[in-house]
């Protein structure tokens, strides 16, 4: 299937968990803005953060206002003795206006086309579509306009996914990092019995211990020790991939480091590959973040936009996104090959 | 290997009440990276064991090569000669274009029945109007999800990993659906680009020197204080613990489950699939069974996903079972 992709414009999806956020992504610049209901119906349900009825109403009207668009996140796995909720959360939507909805479970997906077949539909990260023909089913079995790329795909092969699909590819530009396939990992389930998949947390906050030991400050998830820091060292959040463990007599960063997805200096390539838009990720980051986060990307994609072949990126851009990175580093990813 | 009765491959129905055929077994993919001829060994044995289906095919990582799909093949026609299943597993993860030709001609082949494990190969098959079985990483969590697969083609679901017993009791499934369970070995838990055993040996992937072959059951990954925790298996991570649901196998009845399946490991899976045999027959009983199944697997037991608790956990089933209550 050959593209005939029109040149488009880039447009920046930036994360918010609660209406402040909203508000800080539209002011500093995003075009389109993510967020779920207050419950297991998306990936981010953590307490105190996302939306009910109302406030999705008053966002919905901020970011309508000002020409933004506003998508709503139902990208867990309705689970069968609980199936009213997640097609209930699709309604609810519908009936707010939201421009699009981000799904992952095909039966949702179905439900959300009869029900609603005006409603533009997004593929979720969760949906773990990593070939075009994955994707391509999709969109010819629900009309998914658009699909959010995990993040397991080189550079190249995000070209060749592009190259071969008519639907608008997503993909992540910026922040806290899954290693594992998105909706393929288990591994907070299985050690906390909280699921990304059907109750929309990872290594939740609830699971987590920190202590204060004689061998240095500890920090556990359900009684399993993810890290043990030095006086010296920074002790970050027990995210459970980004411990250190130990493997053949060695302690290191088994899966990856403490470190955000950065992707600012692929912007050219990206654009040239004809990627719609970039996520940034971050629903449960602070309104701070969302504002500095949006400020930076949406600059560096107007200059890039306009000239492409002069882009560069800018020190203080990178210092002020790495001031809001995890463990203040940053990474490619699997963008960049030899990550893998 | 004491006290396993011999194993007849049909077994009478244990639950006087129930209508359905008794609960078969599978052997799962094998998941590990083993030499060639050790391959063809293992395989060669499995078809003297009482399995009723077994798995075929590289699902965990593109670059492993021992074995090719004609050479899958070529195993697949033994065990059918044997008088089992044959079925081929698809890759889970898949990024380039020569995976995707990998895909088609594993869709193609045609003789074969092929376990969808990505949504790509389900949108092969259903183009095809193959049947096909609905692997464990396609997340199919209820009813209207796995109708949509029944329709394209799906006669076999096999249950995520991570769905509980409760939840499956709650799934309404299409007509003449099979259901089958993972139910013995480490699970695998999550799979990614990065290959996380050339991580360990600052390899990049693509030119990992091939290290899973050094390690025919994974890397263990423990705890800074000794715990075991994960298996590092390429690309593949898995956990360090083994789920074995011998206990919960009226559980499994009650729920209508179809099929059973165990997960190769390196030594012991004949004995493990006899003492599975003797249980479904009625002619062992499940705690006898799970104790002797002990000292044959490479962990400590867990059941937690089955009761809806963390993975790891091992769960005491309210009732201890004897063969009588089967």
């Amino acid at each position: 299937m050959a593209s005939t992709r029109q040149p488009q414009r880039l447009e920046l999806v930036c994360p918010a968990g609660n209406l402040q956020a909203l508000k800080a992504a539209v002011d500093h610049g995003a075009d389109c803005v993510y967020l779920g209901f207050r419950d297991e119906t998306n990936a981010r349900n953590f307490n105190g953060l996302n939306f009910d009825d109302q406030a999705l109403a008053e966002g919905l009207r901020y970011a309508h206002d000002r020409g933004r668009k506003v998508l709503l996140a139902l990208n867990t796995f309705p689970q069968a003795d609980n199936w009213p909720r997640w097609t209930g959360a699709v309604d609810r939507a519908a009936k707010a206006g939201v421009d699009a909805l981000i799904l992952a479970d095909p039966g949702l997906m179905a439900y959300a086309t009869k029900t609603h077949p005006a409603l533009r539909l997004h593929l979720s990260v969760q949906g773990s579509a990593t070939s075009y023909e994955a994707i391509n089913f999709y969109a010819e079995a629900f009309g998914v306009r658009r699909a959010v790329l995990p993040r397991v795909l080189s550079l190249a092969q995000v070209g060749d996914v592009i190259k071969n699909t008519e639907i608008e590819i997503e993909v992540f530009g910026f922040g806290g990092l899954c290693v594992m396939v998105e909706g393929r990992c288990s591994l907070s389930a299985y050690a906390t019995g909280t699921s990304p998949n059907c109750q929309g947390a990872c290594s939740p906050g609830s699971a987590v211990r920190w202590e204060q030991t004689t061998s240095g400050m500890e920090t556990r998830l359900n009684g399993i020790l993810i890290d043990r820091y030095a006086d010296d060292e920074r002790a970050g959040y027990p995210t459970l991939c980004k411990g250190r463990f130990e493997v053949e007599e060695q302690t290191y960063y088994a899966i990856e480091e403490p470190t955000s997805l950065n992707t600012l200096e692929l912007l050219p390539q990206l654009l040239e590959a004809g990627v719609a838009a970039i996520k940034i990720e971050g629903r449960q980051r602070s309104q701070s973040y969302v504002a500095s986060v949006t400020q930076v990307w949406r600059e560096a994609i107007d200059l890039c936009t306009r000239d492409p072949a002069g882009f560069a990126v800018r020190p203080a851009w990178m210092a002020q996104l790495n001031k809001v990175s995890e463990g203040q580093s940053h990474t490619l990813g699997a963008y960049y090959r030899p990550w893998k | 290997m004491m006290g396993i009765p011999p194993s007849p491959l049909s077994g009478k129905e244990g639950d006087p009440g129930s209508l359905r055929s008794p609960m078969r077994l599978s052997l799962g993919p094998l998941l590990y990276y083993w030499p060639r001829q050790r391959v063809l060994d293992y395989y060669a044995e499995v078809t003297g064991w009482p399995v009723d289906s077994v798995y075929l095919g590289e699902t965990v990582c593109a670059r492993r090569h021992e074995l090719r799909l004609d050479d899958w093949l070529e195993i697949a026609d033994q065990i059918a000669a044997s008088g089992k299943e044959a079925i081929l597993s698809s890759q889970t993860l898949i990024e380039s274009e020569a995976e995707l030709k990998n895909l088609r001609r594993q869709v193609e082949q045609g003789r074969f029945t092929v376990e969808a494990n990505d949504m790509g190969a389900v949108s092969l098959l259903g183009k095809r109007a193959r049947p096909f079985v609905a692997g464990p990483t396609l997340n199919v969590f209820n009813g209207e999800t796995l109708g949509l697969f029944a329709g394209l083609g799906a006669k076999r679901w096999v249950m995520p990993p991570e769905m509980s017993g409760a939840a499956l009791a709650s799934m309404r499934l299409p007509a003449a659906m099979e259901t089958e369970v993972f139910a013995l070995g480490r699970l695998p838990l999550a799979y990614s680009a990065r290959c996380f055993t050339a991580r360990r040996f600052n390899l990049q992937k693509d030119a990992c020197e091939f290290r899973c072959l050094d390690f025919p059951e994974g890397l263990a990954l423990t705890t800074r204080e000794g715990e075991a925790f994960l298996t590092l298996n390429g690309t593949q991570t898995q956990s360090a613990r083994v789920y074995n649901l011998l206990l919960e196998l009226p559980a499994l009845r009650a729920a209508g489950v179809d099929i059973l399946r165990l997960s190769p490991q390196t030594e012991h899976g004949g004995d493990l699939a006899r003492l599975f045999r003797a249980c479904v027959d009625g002619q062992m009983s499940s705690q006898a069974a799970w104790d002797e199944a002990l000292a044959l697997l490479p962990g400590e037991p867990c059941n937690g996903f089955w009761y809806a608790r963390p993975g790891l956990d091992q769960v005491a089933p309210a009732q201890a079972v004897g063969a009588s209550t089967l």
